[in-house]
């Protein structure tokens, strides 16, 4: 139970009983759809962004689960919804068995605590005009639970925390470079002590060298509070790194997910294959052996998604059958109940898809 | 005779700070059909070394020579730069949406690149020959997107079409400037390879600036590493990646994480790049080096060679042979280093082991 909430609140909200204790976060067949209006005087909705299109996802509490993707796979949309930003078009979203979806405003507040996000770019998520020790403090001054001195002791405490020195609470972020002020902006969202944090591609603006100094102070920031973290990233390696399990999304849907040992190493999905074997690896001759399946064309438009399977234009292995039914996320035989995979035709061991894609280019 | 032969190139700029020192001499040469990688961080100086071989540098005190095809790049007049710009070395950007205009269809933008350079081509003729080169890089029904708006493109897709005009005058070199950074693994590996397959079509010479050590694993022939404005070890790429010489070198690679050691700790190269306003003394790695003797702190390390053969070449006072991340390397460099550290290199050190991945220097 959070100490946010009032007793009285918390005996009324509805909770889902099949929620088992250390779960944290659960979303159910969440949908995310932004409307095209058209040109009209009423603007009519005359077609759908079906951004994420029912994704069910649990986050265990204390663990990392890593969300990857191609550029508009609608990742970040997940993440917004989660964090209840923006709101969803249908599906459930359960927080520590609460059921959160499209809360107002005054409800929402006391989980805004519990929720937080760490964004991509940390020139453009800081405001240049405002000091580092404002910018850290905003979370306890929105939700009113420190003033005067002891906001500023525990904004410096923070500081120190997450490798900043607290001397430099009066400086503005034009003052800090790239990983500085990534870890202002970690410092900022474990203000609240929150139980998850967002991660929206944290280290993707950040050099090697720095990046690894933010992973390693994510990895130290959860076991020393427990934090859960839902973690998006597009360098497959990097969330390797740091995550659990693993998601691959595509066009709005699961791909494949399960354990990261798993995915990583035994791909069902020929999208996963394809990603994995497309990721720059920083070793010659790896790369010099490796056969990358090079895909042909573009993601699709997510306004006029491909019918069946969303892979299926692209894939090596499409047969009719992939036009005309969508695949389930299931486990598929041989693998673990934690492996699902959403495709007809699943890759089978020893099977080499960068033949498949010769033989389909000729 | 190379291509391209650039030596002991600087750069610097005069600000209301102080002088930014960007390149503080830089040596290298470009052979046809080769690809150099320059790979360094933000601030290192890679993206003004080949601003300043294009002449993009304006108000930057130069010196040096970069000899290409016989001139001398950086005493050219502007009127002869014009004519080698776009025609013997382009250019690719990183973000093709802001190198694109938006406001002209990508075939006259192509065209226009051509006539610029031949007058004597009509506009008809520059649209056609558009359309063969965005064929020529894998865009489908060039015919029809030759009228299309930057726009209209994917990301991935627009980069094609700055490849394209990059090679629509069939250049001895070209010059990458991170060219897949801002595109999915995907979209970068279809990219990739079409360079290749252009360059190894044309013989052209390819200069790939990338901060990407998988980028460079990928395609380069031979790797320069920067750190602050100068060279910090140079060798092929092999040699870079199996068996480095330059500490910093060996930490870019370490602070990589590996599928091998998934979940456990990486090894983050501590603090932050200097400025290149106030740069340390001596070694400009030192403050972040887990190798700091005293040397290190008052003389800087030139490029020289190491290993076996003359072609590795890395400025660090380590022994010559100690080379990869083996243990005997490794054993070699501690006893060095224990020799070579004395009281002022013993407070550096503790310095770096006291405040691990944290602070460095403040910017600005």
């Amino acid at each position: 139970m959070t100490g946010a909430l009032s007793d009285e609140t918390a005996q009324a909200w509805p909770t889902d009983a099949s929620m088992a204790d250390d779960v944290l976060v659960r979303v159910e067949n969440l949908v995310k759809y932004f409307p095209v209006r058209g040109n009209g005087l009423v603007r009519r909705t005359v077609a759908n962004v079906q951004a994420v299109d029912g994704v069910s996802l649990t986050i265990p509490s204390g663990k990392t689960v890593g969300l990857v993707g191609e550029t508009g796979c609608g990742k970040s949309t997940l993440a917004r919804c989660i964090a209840g930003l923006i709101p969803v078009t249908s599906g459930k979203v359960y927080f520590e068995g609460k059921d959160i979806t499209n809360l107002k405003r005054r409800v929402m507040q006391p989980f805004r605590r519990e929720i937080q996000m760490i964004f991509q770019d940390p020139y453009g998520s800081l405001n240049p005009r405002r000091r580092v020790g404002a910018i850290i403090g905003d979370p306890f001054a929105v939700h009113k639970t420190a003033t005067g001195a002891e906001r500023k002791r525990a904004v410096q405490d923070l500081m120190a925390r997450v490798g900043l020195n607290p001397e430099h609470y009066n400086r503005f972020p034009a003052e800090f470079s790239g990983g500085q002020r990534q870890r202002i902006g970690v410092a900022r969202a474990l203000a609240l002590r929150p139980k998850l944090i967002i991660c929206d591609e944290p280290v993707s603006a950040l050099d090697v060298s720095i990046q690894a100094q933010v992973l390693n102070l994510l990895a130290d920031l959860q076991a020393d509070f427990g934090l859960s973290y839902l973690f998006i990233a597009h360098d497959l390696e990097v969330v390797r790194h740091v995550s659990d399990s693993v998601m691959v999304m595509y066009l709005g849907r699961v791909a494949e997910s399960g354990p990261g040992s798993q995915v990583y190493t035994k791909p069902r999905h020929p999208y996963t294959n394809a990603l994995l074997s497309a990721a720059p690896a920083a070793d010659p001759d790896a790369a010099a052996s490796r056969r990358r399946i090079i895909l042909t064309g573009d993601v699709p438009s997510p306004i006029h998604p491909p019918s069946g399977c969303r892979f299926h234009p692209r894939c090596p292995k499409a047969q009719e059958l992939c036009s005309e039914q969508e695949p389930q996320l299931e486990t598929k035989p041989g693998d673990p109940p934690a492996h699902l995979t959403a495709c007809h035709f699943p890759v089978e061991a020893g099977e080499n898809l960068a033949d498949a894609v010769m033989r389909s280019a000729l | 005779m190379s291509l391209l032969e650039v030596t002991d190139l600087r750069v610097s700029f005069p600000t209301a700070d102080g002088l930014v020192q960007a390149v503080r001499g830089v040596s290298f040469a470009v052979e046809p059909g080769q690809t150099l990688g320059i790979v360094g961080e933000s601030g290192s100086g890679k993206t003004v070394l080949t601003q300043t071989l294009l002449g993009l540098t304006p108000g930057g005190q130069i010196s040096g020579t970069a000899m290409f095809n016989g001139v001398n790049l950086v005493d050219l007049p502007h009127r002869q730069m014009e004519r080698i710009r776009g025609a013997e070395i382009s250019v690719i950007f990183q973000d093709p949406l802001t190198s694109l205009h938006p406001m002209y269809k990508v075939g006259w933008q192509i065209g226009e690149m051509i006539r610029a350079h031949d007058r004597s081509v009509s506009k008809a003729q520059g649209t056609e020959r558009a359309v063969e080169l965005l064929g020529h890089v894998g865009i489908p029904r060039p015919r029809e997107r030759v009228h299309d708006y930057p726009h209209q493109f994917s990301g991935g897709m627009r980069q094609r079409v700055m490849i394209a005009m990059a090679i629509s005058l069939n250049p001895k070199l070209i010059i990458a400037d991170e060219p897949t950074t801002a595109l999915d693994a995907t979209v970068q590996a279809q990219i990739l390879d079409l360079l290749l397959r252009l360059q190894q079509e044309s013989d052209t010479a390819l200069l790939m600036i990338t901060h990407d050590l998988g980028v460079v694993a990928d395609i380069a022939d031979e790797v320069m590493v920067m750190y602050a404005g100068k060279a910090a070890e140079k060798a092929s790429k092999r040699d870079i990646f199996y068996n480095q010489h330059h500490p910093y070198t060996k930490g870019l690679l370490e602070s990589i994480p590996h599928s091998s050691a998934a979940g456990d700790r990486l090894k983050p190269i501590t603090g932050q790049p200097p400025s290149l306003i106030n740069l340390p003394p001596g070694c400009k790695f030192h403050p972040r080096c887990a190798y700091v003797m005293d040397r290190c702190l008052a003389e800087e390390p030139t490029l020289h060679a190491v290993g076996d053969a003359g072609a590795h070449r890395s400025a660090c006072w380590l022994p010559a042979s100690a080379l990869g991340s083996g243990t005997p390397a490794e054993d070699l460099r501690r006893r060095t280093v224990e020799e070579g550290r004395g009281a002022g290199a013993a407070r550096v050190a503790r310095t770096i082991a006291a405040a691990p991945e944290a602070e460095g220097s403040v910017i600005a």
